[in-house]
């Protein structure tokens, strides 16, 4: 046997990773799950040529000057069957013939019956025969960066890491423990640190099959970009999964059963799915609750990565964020070890 | 590490100290309302192969756990190789083994991994070939745990403890749920065991194994030892070496001669009434039975009376004219060996598998 093999650590985490590589659930969930989520969001909020908006009128005159601009589709019809398009979604707008003008019937809640009112008036009123006072002229520009694809990539990567760590620890910690190796374990003179740290060892070298699949894919298909330097964005995501190791730790660290594991873990979970940005801007949450969503680990881990990926901001403009999810990790682990039972 | 050809050829460590394997002393444990363990002393030599035998919840898991360094005792002292838990942890750890009750390995793991991964926390040991050649796996060598009959992860918890190459050996009900077959084939592995010189204590709730296994057994009882000696030292204790079993009725006049006759010269048969509306359950005059040469004690169980005789040739004959004599008829009739089981019975008035 060679040195390597005898020790302890090594074949703790090899254990491990074999382990979970046995598991063909677990591959799925891992590696080809984030894949398919982040197709079909690319897929959903692909970048299309400008909306054309569809709106109505009540006379021919009116339908003849809102074609005219490029970003409506007009179509005419008399006011009951646009009073019932507007309702039923079929039209964003209907322009009806006053005695003196014309009425816009849209709900103005609505970004894009807002936006077909803009472009409506400003048809009708030029073909009335208004005049720009100031000449202007567009330049188009499509950054990749600001698609919603790009903003996704970070968010799921960031959701993906949280899962598989705590999915990882939490059921196979539980599941020792209801089996009775955990105890097994510990009358033998396995040392207890070098059990829970072949957990995170394995974590990281899963991390990296997990990272680069993700990434790689986003890139090829999707064209993600990598403005920041990799190995900063490597940091990020060790440490990601180092921090939510950790809460699974600490989640599983007296849990008895798959049930009591499974409910802890959505508990600590669910909140961040939502508050944490993966799917949209954690900044759309009111005020008063910010300094909560921003304390939360995922959305620090989130935040860095989009920081570094989309912004390329440097580690230190992220000392904030890395700061907060170092706390996530020490604090967790601590308590977890004190507390952690065998048997 | 050592290169030895055949498993059971493997020798322990020789330990230069003398002196007691384990030495318990004043043991006491309790578990919310239960007393598990109630003061208990006890002493093993090294190369002894010790048993604690009781029916489950006489204390037997908490005791070894206890030994084991698994549980903390609320009073007593525990010593085991001269070493304390206290003190000498991680010490102890590398010098003794443990198979504990039902431990699961992970089913995706194969045998020689997890060997290779028990084998990783000692200093010293045998190599995984040995451990797997010890328990007889080596057809199962690359198979995963998931795929292992229950004897066959039985012996894999047996190789687990092995390959540390342990001074002492707990092992925890090792044949408790295997079939017939695998029992016989465990106790040829502890046979081995005892054989290289290994110390190894274990619990049971089987008489036969503790019998078959054991160069001494405790009996407990409610955290207690209520009987210690070598399997015959406590059968001899019995009182008689044989054990008479019989359930008798009130005879119907006719046929008490033949019917007698019969049964006079069978010991080992169960004799059926053939008209059981006849036989009545009756008193039997259990002075006279107990004034018969030989019979040494007399208890009735569920109907059937157990006697217990030194010279079975002798006291039987006698046994048949006392019972005709009082106008008795036998609808049942055996004699065994007496069994560490009679020594339970005796002592305690209950059945050991009663619980």
């Amino acid at each position: 046997m060679s040195k390597l093999e005898l020790s302890s650590l090594y074949q703790l985490t090899m254990v491990r990773f074999r382990l979970v590589l046995r598991e063909p659930e677990a591959i799925f969930w891992i590696f080809i799950f984030p894949i398919l989520l982040a197709v079909g969001l690319g897929i959903a909020f692909r970048n299309r040529p400008a909306d054309v908006l569809p709106v109505g009128a009540t006379t021919t005159q009116l339908t003849q000057a809102l074609a005219a601009d490029a970003g409506l589709k007009a179509t005419e019809m008399d006011e009951a069957a646009g009073t019932h398009a507007l309702a039923t979604g079929n039209i964003l707008l209907l322009v009806v013939q006053a005695p003196n003008g014309v009425t816009y019937r849209y709900d103005d809640t609505n970004p894009d019956a807002r936006n077909a009112r803009l472009l409506a008036d400003r048809a009708i009123q030029a073909a009335a025969g208004r005049h720009d006072p100031v000449t202007a002229q567009n330049q188009l520009v499509h950054e990749t960066g600001s698609r919603y694809i790009d903003f996704v990539v970070p968010g799921l990567l960031g959701m993906n890491l949280m899962g598989s760590a705590m999915w990882g620890l939490g059921f196979s910690i539980v599941e020792g423990r209801q089996k009775k190796l955990l105890k097994r374990m510990v009358a033998s003179p396995m040392p207890k640190w070098q059990y829970l740290t072949a957990f995170l060892l394995s974590r990281l070298a899963m991390l990296v099959i997990e990272v680069v699949v993700f990434l790689g894919f986003s890139r090829l298909v999707f064209g993600v970009p990598f403005r920041g330097p990799l190995w900063q964005l490597a940091l990020i995501c060790i440490l990601t999964s180092l921090v939510f190791s950790a809460i699974g730790l600490l989640v599983a660290s007296r849990a008895k059963t798959m049930e009591a594991v499974s409910g802890l873990m959505n508990l600590v979970m669910l909140p961040m799915w939502i508050l944490s940005g993966v799917f949209f801007s954690a900044s759309r949450f009111p005020n008063v609750v910010q300094p909560i969503v921003r304390a939360l680990p995922l959305t620090a881990a989130i935040d860095a990565m989009r920081g570094n990926m989309l912004q390329g901001i440097e580690l230190p403009q992220l000392a904030a964020q890395l700061a907060i999810l170092l706390a996530w990790f020490c604090v967790p682990f601590v308590v977890a070890l004190k507390i952690f039972r065998w048997r | 590490m050592a290169e030895t050809v055949s498993s059971t050829q493997v020798t322990s460590r020789v330990t230069a100290r003398s002196g007691p394997s384990l030495l318990i002393h004043g043991l006491k444990k309790a578990f919310a309302d239960v007393q598990a363990v109630n003061g208990l002393d006890l002493e093993v030599q090294p190369g002894e192969c010790f048993g604690l035998l009781g029916p489950n919840g006489a204390g037997k898991t908490t005791t070894i756990e206890i030994c084991e360094g698994l549980t903390m005792p609320d009073q007593g002292t525990v010593e085991l190789l001269g070493l304390n838990w206290q003190r000498d942890a991680k010490e102890l750890r590398q010098r003794i083994g443990i198979q504990l009750q039902e431990t699961q390995f992970p089913d995706k793991l194969t045998v020689e991994e997890a060997l290779r991964l028990f084998r990783s926390f000692y200093r010293q040991g045998l190599s995984v070939e040995e451990s797997i050649r010890t328990a007889q796996l080596e057809e199962k060598r690359h198979a995963r745990i998931g795929g292992l009959s229950g004897g066959q992860k039985q012996r894999l918890a047996m190789a687990t403890a092995l390959v540390g190459d342990p001074e002492l050996l707990f092992l925890d009900e090792p044949t408790t749920g295997l079939d017939p077959q695998a029992r016989r084939h465990l106790w040829d592995l502890v046979d081995g065991l005892k054989r290289a010189g290994r110390t190894i204590i274990l619990t049971t709730h089987y008489m036969d194994e503790a019998e078959r296994l054991c160069d001494r057994v405790a009996i407990m009882d409610h955290g207690k030892v209520i009987a210690l000696g070598t399997p015959q030292e406590l059968i001899a204790s019995v009182g008689g070496e044989e054990i008479v079993e019989f359930a008798v009725c009130a005879i119907p006049a006719v046929r008490e001669k033949t019917n007698a006759g019969a049964s006079a010269r069978v010991t080992h048969a169960t004799l059926a009434q053939d008209d059981s509306e006849d036989c009545l359950p009756t008193a039997v005059n259990v002075g006279q039975l107990t004034a018969i040469p030989g019979v040494q004690s007399h208890r009735v169980d569920a109907g059937v009376h157990q006697l217990s005789v030194s010279e079975l040739h002798m006291a039987v004959p006698r046994i048949f004219a006392e019972l005709e004599a009082q106008g008795l008829h036998l609808s049942e009739f055996r004699t065994h060996s007496a069994t560490l089981e009679d020594v339970f019975v005796r002592l305690t008035g209950r059945n050991l598998r009663d619980e």
